[in-house]
């Protein structure tokens, strides 16, 4: 009987979440607001749909009750933070809230489905993060000093970076994380956001070759750090972010095409240089050959994934957990093996509708600091979500990054949260200079109206 | 131009995703190291292993009060081949449990299983083994230790294995203690047919033979005068049974197996030429084969002295082969240069017999030009019409083969006797056979009597 649930389940899961994702795109072509609106009530319907089936599977095949408990929390959250954005920020994006709710609630599911525990530390970091980010659109928008704190940006950046270096613990082989009153706190996913806006507020000042000089010396300073701490997938963030915004502030090909090239020897010499990352690509070309070893973490994340196939084996009947750091780097293996492959890729399809909203703000928000904090946002989100997928399925060399709002992870939980947070802001910005724009237009228009009433007058 | 940049990036990602799926999952699906296929027992019964022509040779049982048992019929005669499941898995239930435990049976009846917790019926994996020729190849073998292995040249279907010593697949699980106690070395559990490391003792003159006429494209003038015997620094090698050849063409050196005829043209062969002709044949790879298998090994080094080379080129010293590589490269030579992978499973079915799965045959590797082969064919052909394999002549097929006597130990006398070569005959597909008896002395005396049965039994005589 519970394994009819089970198998039951897999293919509601997948037809639900399915649906949610064909809207993400659907509503892109619509024009009508009224229609939009329906679309993103829908969207919520098969959200909680999704939540509640996939938890009537958890506490069927446990029977703990507690997970009942831990279910009506989750709820409770997942309402709050859709009526709050929709109560305080009536212009914020629902898209946007209901893809940040979408991928929290995947990461509740398959966190809970993997590690009960932990997915309640998780869940307590998030309902705190989410109640803290609420503030940042506000503060967006009312506060102007953001732009002129540059320098800062760049000390508190490369201080942090350092420490970490300096004096943090090695797991792994890397230093990424850091202690402080017995949390382990990753600095790297809250500099990265510091650092696009430091990039943001040189560039949106000036391109001129001295300013992209110092800039570059200064970003190269944070990845060089990061390459020290031997944390490659950050420094791999890093660089794309920065040859990103460097491409879109002065419109030089020329930079893009050079970084590129830059990175590519860089890349090379680090292959040569490091053994480390000779023993990813080692566990990449060929991992069952090195099964034993450095190829151990990329088989069992692909027998998983493989064993799955496009359905999923149904929750709790896998083995994700013989995935090492399946909760962290790996999470999308645990999803692509219990929900199915179909679901895994919704997962991506979801990330690339998120990532479009943030480009998409990036090119038609008018102010030139936020533009380039929006771009440089939108990258580092993207970049990290290839990293950590294409990685978990082999496409990529795997560099061990989180997979933002669904991995286990408080930092990078928060620093995924604020981002979000950020954008709302920035979307809500450009509603304003879109109202703006709107309203001369209409001015003009009124006033051209006026001159053809005079002219019908004068011809009666 | 970025997003377009990232959008292509991911797009990347999810056809990769649907590409893994679809064509490389089942590598690792299959992979002994993916523990999850043990978790489908819960819900189906393993499927039944069958042989080409319909004989069950693994089935699941389910008695009246449902405990399941695994049974073997035919025990130890597909003993390495087939494997067991009982304890631990070996063989074609190791590598294809994830298909046995799989059902494709009706969806309706499926759903109606769930329903009742009744097991739904596994798939079931047909070989491409043929009854016929296991019983033969395993009669073939008798009582000697060692392996057989018969294979289509032209498409890779491996038509019968057999490694001895042996065991029943019925009783492992109860003689599991006995067989791996005996720290004396009781190795009935080894395949010997893919993970068997043998000296190749003449056979190998195939290789030297590639190099020199790789290196000498006048070969069919050299000629060499045999007195029974060749030294070279300290190392003297004798011809066996110290025949005297007299006067040999390389042919005829071939064809008997003339040791000093080989000893004079290998050392006139460049080492590192004889290395890229044993890497061409597929020494120091994992042969392309789902069952447990070792690697050849050919470990003489330009620094190694000469006498050393000469053993080495008769087919003594380091090197050792499997039996699987060396009917891989005469398959080679059937096939105008052309390896073929070789394959166990021919299809999947399910329980209605509706094929799930077709394997097909595939290229493996081409491991020497069609003339080269044409050459080698020749001389093998030879050693059937004037040589040490004359008793494969006369028949209604035509045979080609070469026959080895390796010497294993420091005691002269004894020798594991080989065959390797294939037949032909216009109304059926060529079949290459290898055959290496422990212990069986000369390659004519025994493999080759082996490889007649075999042989016989295929053409129907």
């Amino acid at each position: 009987m519970i394994h009819l649930i089970v198998e039951l389940s897999r293919y509601a899961l997948i037809i639900l979440f399915a649906v949610y994702t064909y809207q993400c795109f659907a509503v892109l072509q619509s024009k009508d607001a009224e229609r939009a609106q329906r679309m993103f009530r829908r969207q919520s319907r098969m959200m909680y749909l999704i939540h509640f089936t996939a938890f009537l599977v958890i506490c069927f095949v446990t029977e703990n009750a507690n997970y009942l408990i831990f279910y009506m929390l989750q709820l409770l959250l997942l309402i709050m933070v859709q009526n709050c954005y929709r109560i305080i920020y009536p212009k914020a994006s629902r898209l946007l809230v209901n893809n940040m709710c979408m991928l929290l609630t995947i990461g509740f599911i398959i966190l809970t489905r993997l590690n009960g525990e932990r997915a309640f530390r998780q869940f307590l970091i998030a309902a705190v993060s989410c109640a803290g980010s609420l503030l940042i659109p506000y503060l967006i928008q009312r506060m102007g000093f953001f732009r002129r704190l540059t320098w800062i940006y760049a000390a508190v950046g490369i201080i942090l970076l350092a420490i970490v270096c300096i004096a943090g613990p090695t797991s792994y082989g890397a230093k990424i994380s850091l202690s402080v009153f017995g949390f382990a706190i990753q600095p790297s996913e809250f500099v990265k956001i510091i650092f696009v806006f430091f990039v943001a507020a040189m560039y949106y000042r000036s391109t001129d070759l001295k300013q992209v000089i110092i800039t570059t010396a200064v970003a190269a300073v944070h990845v060089l750090i990061l390459v020290a701490s031997r944390d490659l997938g950050g420094a791999l963030i890093f660089f794309v972010a920065y040859m990103a915004m460097v491409y879109v502030a002065t419109k030089k090909l020329l930079y893009f095409v050079g970084g590129i090239a830059a990175g590519s020897v860089a890349a090379v010499v680090a292959y040569k240089l490091f053994s480390h990352v000779r023993t990813r690509v080692v566990a990449w070309q060929k991992p069952l050959a090195v099964i034993d070893d450095e190829g151990y973490q990329i088989c069992q994340s692909l027998f998983a994934i493989g064993t799955g196939g496009f359905f999923g084996m149904g929750l709790y009947q896998g083995m994700p957990e013989r995935i090492p750091k399946v909760e962290e780097d790996f999470i999308i293996s645990a999803i692509a093996e219990e929900l199915g492959g179909l679901f895994a890729i919704c997962v991506v399809l979801v990330c690339v509708s998120c990532f479009l909203m943030f480009l998409n703000i990036a090119m038609q928000l008018k102010d030139g600091f936020y533009k380039l904090v929006a771009l440089g946002l939108g990258t580092v989100y993207g970049i990290q979500v290839f990293l950590t997928l294409g990685g978990a399925v082999k496409f990529i060399p795997s560099t061990g990054v989180t997979l933002p709002l669904i991995s286990y992870g408080g930092s990078s939980m928060l620093s995924s949260l604020v981002i979000f947070a950020i954008i709302q802001g920035l979307y809500i910005l450009r509603e304003d200079e879109g109202a703006i724009n709107h309203e001369r237009n209409r001015k003009t228009e009124n006033k051209k109206t006026d001159g053809a009433k005079v002219k019908v007058q004068d011809l009666n | 131009m970025i997003t377009y940049i990232f959008i292509a990036m991911f797009l990347g990602i999810m056809l990769y995703m649907v590409y893994f799926q679809v064509f490389r999952s089942e590598d690792f699906i299959n992979s002994p190291y993916n523990r999850r296929q043990d978790s489908f027992a819960e819900h189906v019964i393993r499927g039944e292993i069958r042989s080409a022509d319909g004989k069950t040779l693994a089935r699941t049982v389910t008695d009246s009060s449902g405990n399941e048992s695994r049974e073997y019929p035919y025990g130890n005669l597909y003993a390495h081949v087939v494997g067991f499941s009982t304890h631990g898995k070996s063989g074609i239930e190791s590598f294809m449990n994830f298909n046995l435990l799989r059902s494709h049976s009706f969806v309706g009846k499926r759903v109606i299983n769930d329903l009742t917790d009744e097991k739904s019926q596994g798939d079931s994996v047909v070989t491409t083994l043929d009854s016929t020729l296991q019983n033969a190849a395993y009669q073939a073998l008798g009582g000697y230790d060692g392996a057989v292995i018969v294979m289509e040249p032209a498409t890779g279907r491996i038509l019968a294995m057999v490694s001895k010593p042996d065991f029943n697949p019925n009783t492992i699980a109860a003689d599991w203690d006995s067989i791996i106690a005996e720290n004396a070395g009781n190795t009935s559990l080894l395949n010997r047919a893919t993970q068997g490391l043998y000296p190749p003792g003449s056979t190998f003159k195939i290789l030297t033979t590639l190099a020199y006429i790789r290196e000498n494209p006048d070969y069919a003038q050299y000629q060499y005068t045999c007195n029974g015997s060749y030294t070279q620094d300290d190392t003297t090698i004798h011809c066996y049974n110290h025949a005297v050849h007299g006067q040999q063409s390389l042919a005829e050196s071939f064809a008997n197996s003339c040791n000093a005829s080989y000893a004079n043209l290998g050392l006139t062969v460049d080492t590192e030429s004889l290395r890229k002709v044993c890497d061409d044949m597929m020494f120091g790879t994992y042969l392309p084969i789902s069952l447990e298998s070792s690697q050849s090994s050919f470990v003489l080094d330009s620094a190694d002295s000469d006498g050393m080379k000469i053993q080495t080129v008769i087919g003594q010293g380091e090197t050792l082969v499997t039996p699987l590589n060396m009917l891989l490269i005469v398959s080679g030579i059937a096939n105008d240069g052309v390896v073929m992978t070789p394959y166990l499973i021919d299809h999947t079915e399910n329980d209605a017999g509706i094929t799930v799965k077709q394997y097909k045959a595939s290229t493996y590797k081409q491991i020497m030009t069609a003339e080269e082969s044409d050459v080698l064919e020749a001389l093998m052909a030879q050693v059937v019409t004037d040589g040490t394999a004359s008793r494969l002549s006369g028949q209604s097929y035509t045979a080609y083969g070469k026959t080895g006597s390796a010497e294993f130990s420091n005691n002269k006398g004894e020798s594991h006797s080989w065959f390797v070569g294939y037949a032909h005959r216009e109304d059926k597909e060529d079949i290459a056979v290898v055959v290496i008896a422990e212990r069986g002395g000369a390659g004519s005396s025994v493999a080759v009597p082996a490889a007649r049965q075999i042989f016989d039994a295929y053409y129907g005589q």
